[in-house]
């Protein structure tokens, strides 16, 4: 075992978490109204540092998705207030999201264009994020061509042609297959080190989040609340089968289960009253 | 450091190199054979069953005759040029409306598509004039144009443009909204949004439409050059009516036979088109 980092830049890391890149202040959100209102988040306050890798995890309905397409302005914020600063956001989904009429190549560069990237730039920037996520030899290929791990790296490409600052990941391996996702962790891990972005990733899967989380933070359901945080001061490179992930993992793993528990007692006085 | 990375490398190029799937691409007259057998041989059935008729003498040979006598005429027919003249004036007509209903139909649905108010007031009218038989609109388009080629005109927009307005409609209807949220997320905005995501996204329906919008032209402009007779142009419609004026069964059969040829050949390209886009689309499941 090496005691090489692969976060040369400490100091300047360290500087840049000193920073908030999302301030999330007391954010709730209904949907619906009247009777049938469902209350999806309740009074979330949340921060993720510049350059630091926030997960959250929680059960079915603690309104994840919700939180991520307040933050990235799909939704209106209606009550609270969401702040980042006027970074660029960019939001990652389950599915890859690529579109299926264009090339690899013009799926990362419609990005840049609808930003306004001369066109002289956009070729060579593509390649550029192609190299990144190390598909350089597929840019000619359809969407459809590739499998769903190169496909979420096309996705992780446009989001960084985007220049986001921030960004969102809604459960962005869960479709994939264990051993490309052990894989994926380790790229994104990569790729985040390399270029100093705040991630929020949010799964529902306990161990990827210890596995890539500076910091994991445990929501409740029905409504969404922030039932607690958890710093991971666990070193990297990290491999999702450590002994101190998997500990640690167990110990959240719990602390969900009792909150699934809850839910339990909930149904059963639904049905009776 | 770098031999983990250098790892990582490979394990991503293995998977990648795993999942890939590999396509064998048949020999291009192998697949033309297997496109074209099945058509020929329907075709020789058709004309089997129509000799058969012959034979068994049906009707009488000044009313229903022969194939070969037919393709005999036709033969003598597109070896003049008064026949390729009316050709021209048909395809003219008939591209020509159909690119003014394209336009049209292609505004109208997008508005529709787009307006949730409009939606309401004419959405069901689009749909509704798509099932009105083009025919009905003759007499209007006469009165309003007498016999001229502008009421021709009228009648294959109206005819063409509904259906290709719904297409585009449904189309955007049908659009994943994960797609249209993707968009908004790459700061897609109205008009960039609609040039680089909604459109494209609904051209498989869109096309369709077309191609039902096609037909619908072609066939008001039959029925139009049929009953609007305009002095000294000759096109498709002039040349059948006046077949069947002077009771010549083989030039009305063998122009029927050019009017299903021009049909055939258009839906060929309209094949060709929607198998490019579901082919780049991962529309088409690889076969062998």
């Amino acid at each position: 075992m090496t005691t090489a980092t692969v976060n040369p830049p400490e100091p300047a890391r360290a500087e840049r978490l000193g920073r908030t890149a999302v301030s999330i202040r007391n954010v709730s959100k209904t949907y619906g109204d009247g009777h049938s209102a469902l209350l999806a988040l309740d009074d979330i306050s949340l921060d993720v540092g510049a350059g630091e890798f926030v997960c959250t995890v929680g059960a079915s309905g603690c309104g994840k998705t919700t939180l991520l397409n307040l933050i990235a302005g799909i939704y209106h914020v209606q009550k609270g207030t969401i702040d980042v600063g006027g970074r660029r956001v960019s939001l990652m989904f389950q599915e890859s999201a690529l579109f299926p009429w264009l090339t690899v190549e013009r799926n990362v560069e419609l990005a840049l264009q609808l930003r306004k990237v001369p066109k002289a730039e956009r070729r060579a920037k593509v390649a550029e994020l192609l190299r990144l996520v190390r598909l350089d030899g597929f840019a000619e290929n359809r969407p459809h061509e590739l499998s769903g791990g190169m496909q979420q790296r096309v996705a992780i490409a446009r989001a960084l042609a985007q220049e986001a600052e921030v960004m969102l990941m809604d459960e962005p391996f869960g479709a994939l297959d264990a051993m490309t996702r052990d894989v994926m962790h380790d790229e994104l891990e990569r790729i985040w080190t390399s270029t100093g972005l705040s991630v929020l990733f949010v799964t529902h899967n306990v161990r990827e989040a210890v596995r890539l989380g500076d910091r994991v933070v445990v929501l409740t359901s029905r409504p969404g609340r922030v039932a607690e945080e958890i710093a991971i001061d666990l070193p990297r490179p990290r491999r999702i089968d450590d002994r101190g992930v998997s500990e640690l993992a167990g110990m959240i793993t719990d602390r969900l289960k009792a909150e699934v528990r809850r839910h339990a007692d909930d149904t059963g006085e639904d049905q009776r009253g | 450091m770098a031999s983990t990375v250098d790892t990582l490398d490979r394990e991503l190029a293995g998977l990648d190199a795993l999942d890939l799937r590999r396509t064998s691409k048949a020999s291009w007259a192998v697949r033309a054979w297997s496109a074209t057998w099945p058509k020929l041989a329907a075709v020789a059935l058709a004309l089997l069953f129509w000799q058969t008729l012959i034979w068994i003498e049906w009707k009488p040979l000044y009313a229903f005759p022969p194939p070969a006598q037919v393709f005999a005429t036709l033969g003598d027919l597109v070896a003049t040029s008064e026949f390729w003249l009316g050709v021209a004036t048909t395809m003219r007509r008939a591209l020509l409306g159909f690119a003014v209903a394209l336009v049209l139909g292609t505004v109208v649905g997008l508005a529709v598509s787009q307006m949730p108010l409009l939606r309401r007031a004419i959405g069901s009218m689009i749909a509704a004039l798509q099932t009105m038989p083009s025919i009905v609109w003759f007499p209007l388009a006469i009165l309003l144009f007498q016999l001229s080629e502008t009421a021709i005109f009228f009648v294959v927009v109206l005819g063409a443009a509904p259906s290709i307005a719904n297409g585009l409609i449904s189309g955007v209807d049908h659009i994943p909204p994960l797609w249209l949220r993707a968009g908004k997320v790459l700061g897609a905005r109205r008009s960039s949004a609609w040039r680089h995501v909604v459109i494209p996204a609904a051209v498989p329906t869109y096309i369709a439409g077309m191609k039902q919008g096609w037909a619908f032209a072609w066939r008001s402009l039959m029925a139009g050059e049929l009953l609007v007779i305009i002095a000294k142009t000759t096109s498709i419609g002039v040349r059948l009516h006046f077949a069947r004026e002077l009771s010549d069964a083989d030039l009305v059969m063998a122009m029927m036979i050019v009017v299903l040829v021009i049909g055939l050949l258009v839906d060929l390209a309209f094949a060709k088109v929607e198998l490019g886009v579901r082919r780049r689309r991962g529309l088409i499941e690889p076969t062998g």
